[in-house]
């Protein structure tokens, strides 16, 4: 008996010793990295396999890429995780999370860990503006994972049916205003243009503002500038669209709703994001183009979406693996890949040079709109107290949309609410 | 130890495990949450600090809360009444002989089953103008279509409609069940007697059926406070506050602001309300519920 006890005890402590010889021969280090979904799509499935390739390239690292829900979602688990034991390394999160994450003390700034000369190179080869969110105080804070912006989905057969040449979308104020009336059918059978005010309405209202030469914040995080003349035109333009030009329904349009609107032919126009063309282009059933949104004093567009950031909770070598994997998922070819399979842009200007985006593009333009209206993008809404300052826009834009309010008015208020939100981090 | 003082150490150490998760996520919590509400919220840059009432000023001025609040009142208002007289309707059918009484009773019920973030999926298409359900049968009586959720003055019209359509059937469950307890010769003397089914159910069910009733009203005061989960799908809050609820409120500054001392004293408004109306309940109730 003994001696069968014996024999397993030193079987035992063999099978340990040999197990913590392997252990710390390959010392691998473990990065834990949290990820939203945001649009409809299998994009779990396409993470994962962008993943496994580069544990394929980088045997010596663990990924555990976990999904997160929404970009809120991603955000709350993320900073929990941090509060907890279990903190991540790295996490895709809302662009403009930025000023939180860096109050929380909760992000390192890529300056701060790149070290070669060919690191700080890559930190300036992706597209200007989608660096723009991630950006502040002079150094780089989020590198662009999952981007997108605001595009003008039109019903070609509907622009037939009313006269209008298909090939020649609205590309200004005033057409879009025109085209929009002989697009009308009486009724409400079909309306001109539909642009969503549930949801993320500070969104469309930051393409308009940018329309009418004006942009909503300063690059700080400490200035809001809803209440300037231009903005409280775009307001109101915004408004006139339904109350006065009668192309658009009057009151809130909703968000999770358009894109079914736009597909049973309610609308003959949509403003969108450009991460929704995968699932309109499957599902359409009539002609339908995507075009740049129109200008009035010039073009204008938001950008929208996530970027990797790097946790101040980490040691050096999980600093340098995580590098690697952000330097890996916005590779060119991974960029490429990612464009192709979700419709998101692709990120820099080298990942449209692949072979694999080329082709794409040149069999299906509309993926190529998104890209080019990057030349007049500006940054997303976002400062200090971003959560409180972009519910008094939310509120100001549907008071107004719904005729609570004046635009001058709702705006007004807006402004001196966040004016005093603001006035501490000035 | 002697025996009577072993029983006592036997007696704490059977309540031990219900007492850790009730100090746990019950007591704890609430005293936490109120001595938060007298600080800051902290941050990196700004380490949380005693401020005393300050954030209760903030939220008395706030105007956002105060019309959270009347949103709240106006939403207990239009499900409790509601949904308890459907359900006691519901109940009171569904309990004689019908052809079909199964079909019936599960196609009552079957909303209650439902998750409510499903509930709201659906409910945000029916209430989508013009190729929404509600409005091509309104087109079908030639009535003209309405912006139901985008409209402030229907929001919360349509959201208790949505939220008594879902609680019903649940309360129908409880009041079939006190219902199948009463005993039938109570009907039969009733019959005999030459009594009406109004009298009857006026004078003899409803007065049996007040323990359930009294349950049914604590619970339904607490979904009005609770039920939130919709407002994710079909407004988040909007138009501009006009179906903004206080659980949702309260949500949305912990977690899209980060400010968890604001969340904290909102919290404890929360709390007190539901303390006041659960003893106002049971003190006025209760004396008037005949417990057999």
């Amino acid at each position: 008996m003994l001696r069968i006890l014996r024999k397993t005890v030193l079987a035992m402590a063999l099978a340990i010793g040999i197990g913590g010889l392997a252990v710390t021969a390959q010392a691998k280090t473990e990065l834990t990295m949290y990820y939203p979904v945001a649009v409809g799509g299998p994009l779990t499935a396409i993470v994962d396999g962008l993943v496994a390739n580069f544990m394929k390239q980088n045997p010596d690292i663990q990924v555990n890429a976990i999904y997160a829900g929404n970009y809120n979602d991603a955000r709350i688990k993320a900073l929990a995780a941090l509060k907890s034991g279990q903190p991540a390394q790295l996490s895709v999160m809302f662009s403009i999370d930025i000023y939180e994450l860096i109050e929380q003390g909760a992000i390192v700034a890529f300056d701060d860990i790149v070290e070669t000369a060919d690191d700080k190179a890559w930190l300036n080869s992706f597209f200007p503006a989608l660096m723009e969110n991630g950006r502040t105080q002079g150094k780089t804070w989020g590198i662009p994972f999952q981007r997108s912006t605001i595009v003008m989905y039109y019903n070609k057969d509907a622009f037939r049916e009313a006269g209008l040449d298909p090939e020649m979308p609205p590309a200004t104020w005033d057409e879009l205003v025109e085209m929009g009336k002989k697009l009308t059918k009486a009724g409400g059978e079909r309306w001109g243009v539909m642009i969503p005010s549930t949801g993320y309405p500070y969104w469309m209202f930051g393409a308009l503002a940018m329309q009418n030469g004006e942009v909503l914040m300063n690059g700080d995080g400490n200035q809001t500038y809803f209440a300037k003349p231009a903005v409280v035109e775009a307001l109101q333009f915004w408004r006139d669209l339904g109350a006065k030009y009668g192309v658009m329904p009057e009151g809130t349009i909703e968000w999770g709703t358009l894109r079914q609107n736009f597909l049973e032919g309610k609308t003959a126009i949509m403003w969108h994001s450009t991460g929704n063309l995968t699932a309109v282009k499957s599902n359409a059933k009539f002609d339908f183009g995507v075009a740049m949104l129109p200008a009035n004093v010039r073009r204008g567009t938001p950008t929208g979406g996530g970027n990797f950031y790097i946790f101040k909770q980490t040691t050096p070598e999980e600093r340098k693996a995580a590098m690697k994997l952000i330097k890996f998922m916005t590779s060119p070819e991974s960029s490429a890949e990612w464009s192709i399979k979700t419709g998101y842009i692709g990120i820099s200007p080298a990942a449209y040079e692949t072979p694999a985006l080329k082709a794409y593009v040149a069999e299906f333009p509309p993926a190529a709109v998104a890209r080019d209206q990057l030349e007049f993008a500006t940054a997303e809404l976002s400062t200090y107290q971003t959560g409180r300052v972009r519910k008094l826009l939310d509120d100001a834009i549907q008071a107004a949309l719904t005729g609570a309010k004046t635009p001058e008015a709702a705006l007004t208020e807006a402004q001196s609410q966040s004016d005093r939100l603001l006035a501490g981090y000035r | 130890m002697t025996n009577s003082r072993m029983r006592h150490v036997y007696g704490w150490l059977l309540l031990t495990p219900a007492a850790i998760l009730l100090i746990g996520f019950t007591h704890y919590p609430t005293v936490a949450t109120l001595i938060d509400s007298f600080f800051s919220t902290g941050t990196a840059i700004r380490p949380s600090r005693f401020v005393g009432l300050d954030n209760y000023q903030l939220m008395v001025d706030d105007p956002i809360f105060w019309k959270v609040l009347g949103n709240n009142l106006w939403f207990a208002l239009g499900t409790i009444p509601t949904s308890i007289a459907l359900a006691i309707v519901m109940a009171l059918w569904v309990n004689r002989r019908l052809p079909g009484r199964a079909l019936v009773r599960m196609a009552y019920f079957t909303p209650t089953v439902l998750p409510m973030i499903a509930v709201a999926n659906i409910w945000l298409f029916f209430y989508t103008p013009d190729i929404g359900l509600i409005d091509q049968i309104a087109a079908l009586f030639g009535l003209p279509g309405h912006n139901w959720l985008g409209d402030p003055n229907t929001v919360l019209g349509a959201i208790i409609v949505m939220t008594i359509w879902k609680e019903a059937g649940f309360f129908m469950i409880f009041y079939l069940a006190a219902l199948q307890n009463l005993p039938p010769e109570l009907e039969e003397a009733a019959k005999l007697e030459g009594a009406g089914r109004w009298t009857y159910f006026r004078r003899v069910t409803f007065p049996l059926l007040m323990p359930i009733t009294l349950f049914v009203l604590i619970n339904a005061v607490l979904n009005s406070f609770k039920l939130v989960d919709h407002l994710f799908i079909l407004t988040k809050g909007g138009p501009d506050n006009a179906s903004n609820l206080l659980l949702y409120y309260i949500y949305i500054s912990a977690f899209s602001f980060f400010d968890s001392a604001y969340a904290a004293t909102l919290t404890m408004v929360l709390l007190v309300l539901l303390a006041v109306l659960a003893i106002a309940q049971f003190v006025i109730l209760d004396k008037r519920i005949h417990y057999r």
